[in-house]
C-alpha cells in the first residue's frame, strides 16, 4: 500500500463557503480605540474597560511565544480587524429575527437553530464572527435556574457573576494570547450552573468565523456551583480563504464542590489547501480550576481543522478529591501543524488526573503531543495516569511528544504509557480483503484508535467526530 | 470457476513461485501440501490481491474475469475469502463492527440493501452458534487478545458470515487441538456446496481427516510437482516429500 500524496490535495473542506451578510467590521488594526469602541459597542461597565485596557497594556509588552512545534511567519496584528458583526442587529426576541442569511449558514452547517427541528436536548448558542446571534431553549434552561447566554448579555444581565469569576482561571496576562483576547475578546458563551443542579439538557455553543480578515476572539465561561452537574460542547468552522485567520480564545471554567462539568470541543476550522495556503491560527487557552472538594472537570476535544494548533486544555485541581480529565484526538492532514496537550496541577489531597492523548498524522502533518503532571508538595496521595499514542499514516509525517512531569511529593503515583505506530499495511489489507475499501479501513483503524476519546462525547458528538475524523482523512490513502 | 495459469510470483527479486497451474471447479475441495517455503501462502497472498507479491508471468481467471486485475476489496465482493495464516489485531474496533462494515461494503457491491444492526445481529446469532463463538468474543476489538484457537475460529466464522464464493484457508489448523480443530472443520463442511469451492493449505494430513479434498496437489519450490486424491495426503504423511523430490529429479535427468 503506497500512500498517494497526489490525492492529499483532492480532499475537500465542505464547509468552507462564505455567507453574504452585511457586516460592521472594525477597521484594522489595534489600539486603545479600537478596545474602547468595542466595549461601547457592548454598553460595557467601566471595570471591563479597564480590565481591558490593563491586559492590552500588558499585551504589548509580552512575547509571542516560540517553544511550540510549529512553523509560521510572523502574524502582523495590526493588519487584523478585530471586531465583525452582522450589521443592524436587534436584540433577538425569536428566531423569526434572526437575518434569514445567518440561518441559512446553520442549516448548511448541519446546526438548525429552530427549536423543534434541534436534536432533542442540546440547546445552541450560535456565535458568528464577533457576537452571539441566538441563544436556542433559554426558556427551558431558566425553568431549572440554569444560565446560558452569550458573555456580552451576561455583562449585562449577571455583571456579579461575571465581575467575580471572569479571569478567575485566566488571568489577564496569562500568556500573550490570553492578554490578547483579554483586550479584545468579543464575544462568547457564558453558562451558570446553579447549587444542586443537574443541567437538564446538553449545551453547546457553534463558532463560525465568516468575515474577512477579522479575528475571533471569543471567551467562555462556565460556573457549575456545588453539586451541579453540566455537560457542554463547542464546534467550530470557517470558510476556506487563502489567508490565514486567527482565533485565540479564552475558556475558564469553575467547579465547586462535588460539581461535575464535562466540555467537549469538535474543533474543524479550515485546515488550509493542500500547499499549506490559508487555514486557521487556533491558540486558545483553556483551564479549569476544580475548587471544590470532589469537583470534577472532564476535557474531550477532537481537533481536526486549523493550519496550526496551540492549545493546552488543563485542569488545577485544588479541591481534596478532585479529579481531572483530558481526552484528545487531534488529527494532522496536508499542512497541519499541532502542538496540543495538557497541564494537570494537582494542589489538594487524594486528587486524580487521567490524560488520554491520541494523535495521528497523515501527508504532511506534524502532531505534538506536550503534557505537564505537577503534582504539589501537599498534595499527597495524588494519581496520573496517561497514555499517549500516535499514530502515523504515510511516510511524510511526524508524531513529537514532550510529556513534562513534576512530582515533589513522594506518595504520588504516576504512570506514563506512549506507542508510536504506522498505521499497519496488515490491517489495511486484512479488511479489503474482507470487502473495505482501502480508505475505508483506514477510517475503521483510525476510529478503533480512537475510540477511548470518542466514547466520552455525547452519543450525537461522537457519530459526527467519527464522520468527521473519516471526511479529514480522506485522500490520505491511494 | 478459477483458472491459474503459469504463475511466476517475486517478492523482491526473489522468485518464490515458478510457474504454477491450477484449476478449481465449482463444488471442488483441492488441498495444497508441501514443505516450508514451497510457495504455499504466496499463492494464498497472490489469490487475494496482496501488492507485496509481484506477478511477472501468468494469469488467474476467476469466473471469466482476469483476477489480477482487480482491488483486493473488488476480489473480496466478487466472492474470495481468504482466511489468515497470522489474522491481525485492529484494537477498538469491535469484531462485529467490521463484520457488519464488510458484509455490507459485500451487499452494495452486489447491489443489495445492507443489513440493519438488528438484521445483521440476527443473521450472526446462526452462524455463531457453528462455529462456537460467544457473544463476548463477537464485541471484543478484532483478533485482540485472542487465544490462537480464538483467532482461527473467528476466520472461519467470518467466511460463515460473507459466504464467499471461492475460499483459501492458509494453515487454518496450525496451532489448533482437536476440538477446535473439529469446529474449524464442521464450519467449512457446513458451507460446502455445489457452487462454491475452497483451497486448503496445510500441513497436516490430520486435517484432511474432517475436511476431506477431492484433490490434493504438492507444492515444491514453486511448482505442483504432483497430484492426486485424497490417499496423496496420507502417503506424504507417511513418507514425508522427500521421495517427491526425489522422483522430480529422476524424471528430469
Amino acid at each position: 500500500m503506497s500512500v498517494d500524496i497526489e490525492k492529499l490535495a483532492q480532499q475537500e473542506y465542505k464547509y468552507g463557503f462564505v455567507t453574504d451578510v452585511d457586516q460592521e467590521i472594525a477597521p484594522v488594526g489595534l489600539n486603545e480605540d479600537v478596545i474602547r469602541m468595542i466595549s461601547a459597542k457592548k454598553d460595557e461597565p467601566q471595570w471591563l474597560l479597564e480590565w481591558r485596557l490593563k491586559a492590552y497594556e500588558n499585551w504589548l509588552t509580552m512575547k509571542e511565544p516560540t517553544w511550540p512545534n510549529v512553523h509560521y511567519s510572523p502574524i502582523d496584528y495590526q493588519s487584523i480587524s478585530y471586531y465583525a458583526a452582522p450589521k443592524n442587529m436587534p436584540k433577538l426576541e425569536s428566531l423569526d429575527d434572526l437575518d434569514p442569511e445567518i440561518k441559512a449558514a446553520y442549516d448548511k452547517l448541519g446546526i438548525p437553530l429552530d427549536e423543534q427541528k434541534m436534536l432533542a436536548g442540546v440547546a445552541v448558542d450560535a456565535v458568528f464572527d464577533s457576537v452571539s446571534v441566538i441563544t436556542t431553549f433559554k426558556k427551558t434552561l431558566a425553568e431549572s435556574g440554569v444560565i446560558f447566554c452569550s458573555i456580552s448579555d451576561a455583562v449585562r444581565e449577571h455583571p456579579e457573576l461575571v465581575k467575580k469569576y471572569l479571569g478567575f482561571v485566566v488571568p489577564a496576562n496569562d500568556n500573550f494570547y490570553a492578554a490578547l483576547n483579554t483586550a479584545v475578546f468579543t464575544d462568547g458563551s457564558f453558562v451558570y450552573i446553579p447549587k444542586g443542579v443537574r443541567c437538564p439538557m446538553e449545551l453547546s455553543t457553534y463558532f463560525r468565523i465568516n468575515a474577512e480578515n477579522t479575528g475571533q476572539f471569543e471567551r467562555t465561561l462556565i460556573i457549575a456551583e456545588e453539586g451541579s452537574y453540566v455537560s457542554y460542547l463547542e464546534g467550530c468552522t470557517a470558510p476556506k480563504r487563502d489567508e490565514n485567520q486567527l482565533h485565540a480564545a479564552v475558556v475558564e471554567l469553575i467547579a465547586h464542590k462535588d460539581a461535575t462539568i464535562k466540555y467537549s470541543t469538535i474543533q474543524n476550522w479550515y485546515p488550509g489547501d493542500s500547499e499549506g495556503k490559508g487555514g486557521i491560527y487556533n491558540f486558545v487557552t483553556k483551564r479549569g480550576r476544580c475548587v471544590g472538594n470532589n469537583s470534577h472537570i472532564s476535557w474531550t476535544q477532537v481537533e481536526t481543522g486549523s493550519a496550526i494548533t496551540w492549545k493546552y486544555p488543563s485542569c488545577i485541581l485544588e479541591g481534596d478529591n478532585s479529579v481531572g480529565e483530558f481526552y484528545s484526538v487531534a488529527l494532522t492532514n496536508r499542512r497541519q501543524q499541532a502542538d496540543t496537550g495538557t497541564k494537570m496541577i494537582h494542589k489538594g489531597k487524594n486528587t486524580s488526573s487521567t490524560i488520554i492523548s491520541k494523535g495521528i498524522s497523515a501527508g504532511f502533518g506534524q502532531n505534538t503531543y506536550r503534557g505537564l503532571v505537577a503534582i504539589g508538595k501537599d498534595a499527597s496521595g495524588a494519581r496520573n495516569y496517561t497514555q499517549c499514542d500516535s499514530m502515523l499514516i504515510g511516510d511524510k509525517c511526524g508524531a513529537h511528544t514532550f510529556p513534562y512531569i513534576e512530582v515533589k511529593n513522594s506518595t504520588a503515583q504516576m504512570e506514563h504509557e506512549a506507542s508510536t505506530s504506522k498505521i499497519g499495511e496488515d490491517q489495511i489489507f486484512y479488511c479489503q480483503q474482507r470487502g473495505l475499501s482501502a480508505e475505508d479501513a483506514v477510517s475503521l483503524i483510525v476510529n478503533g484508535f480512537c475510540k477511548d476519546v470518542f466514547k466520552e462525547l455525547p452519543f450525537e458528538f461522537a457519530v459526527e467526530a467519527e464522520k468527521l475524523l473519516s471526511i479529514s482523512l480522506e485522500g490520505s490513502v491511494g | 470457476m478459477l483458472e491459474i495459469k503459469n504463475l511466476h510470483v517475486s517478492v523482491e527479486d526473489q522468485e518464490i513461485l515458478k510457474g504454477l497451474n491450477l484449476t478449481v471447479n465449482k463444488g471442488e475441495i483441492h488441498s495444497i501440501m508441501g514443505p516450508n517455503g514451497s510457495g504455499k501462502s504466496t499463492l494464498a497472498q497472490v489469490l487475494a490481491g496482496r501488492d507485496t507479491y509481484e506477478v511477472t508471468e501468468g494469469e488467474i481467471i476467476f469466473e471469466g474475469k482476469d483476477l489480477l486485475e482487480l482491488s483486493p476489496e473488488d476480489r473480496a465482493c466478487e466472492g474470495i475469502f481468504m482466511a489468515f495464516q497470522y489474522p491481525v489485531e485492529i484494537p477498538g474496533v469491535a469484531n462485529t463492527y467490521l463484520l457488519r462494515e464488510a458484509l455490507n461494503s459485500v451487499r452494495k457491491y452486489r447491489g443489495q440493501e445492507p443489513l440493519k444492526h438488528i438484521e445483521f445481529a440476527k443473521y450472526a446469532k446462526e452462524k455463531m452458534k457453528v462455529m462456537d463463538i460467544s457473544d463476548n468474543l463477537l464485541k471484543r476489538a478484532v483478533n485482540q487478545g485472542f487465544s490462537g484457537g480464538e483467532k482461527k475460529r473467528n476466520e472461519i466464522f467470518q467466511m460463515q458470515i460473507l459466504e464467499p464464493k471461492f475460499a483459501i484457508l492458509d494453515e487454518t489448523d496450525s496451532g489448533l487441538d482437536i476440538d477446535a480443530l473439529k469446529i474449524v472443520a464442521n464450519g467449512v463442511n457446513a458451507l460446502r456446496s455445489p457452487e462454491r469451492a475452497f483451497v486448503v493449505i496445510t500441513h497436516y494430513q490430520r486435517l484432511l481427516d474432517y475436511i476431506v479434498p477431492d484433490f490434493v496437489h504438492v507444492l515444491v519450490d514453486g511448482k505442483i510437482v504432483k497430484s492426486g486424491g485424497k490417499e496423496l495426503a496420507l502417503e506424504l504423511e507417511d513418507k514425508g516429500y522427500g521421495w517427491i523430490e526425489e522422483e522430480k529429479t529422476a524424471a528430469n535427468s
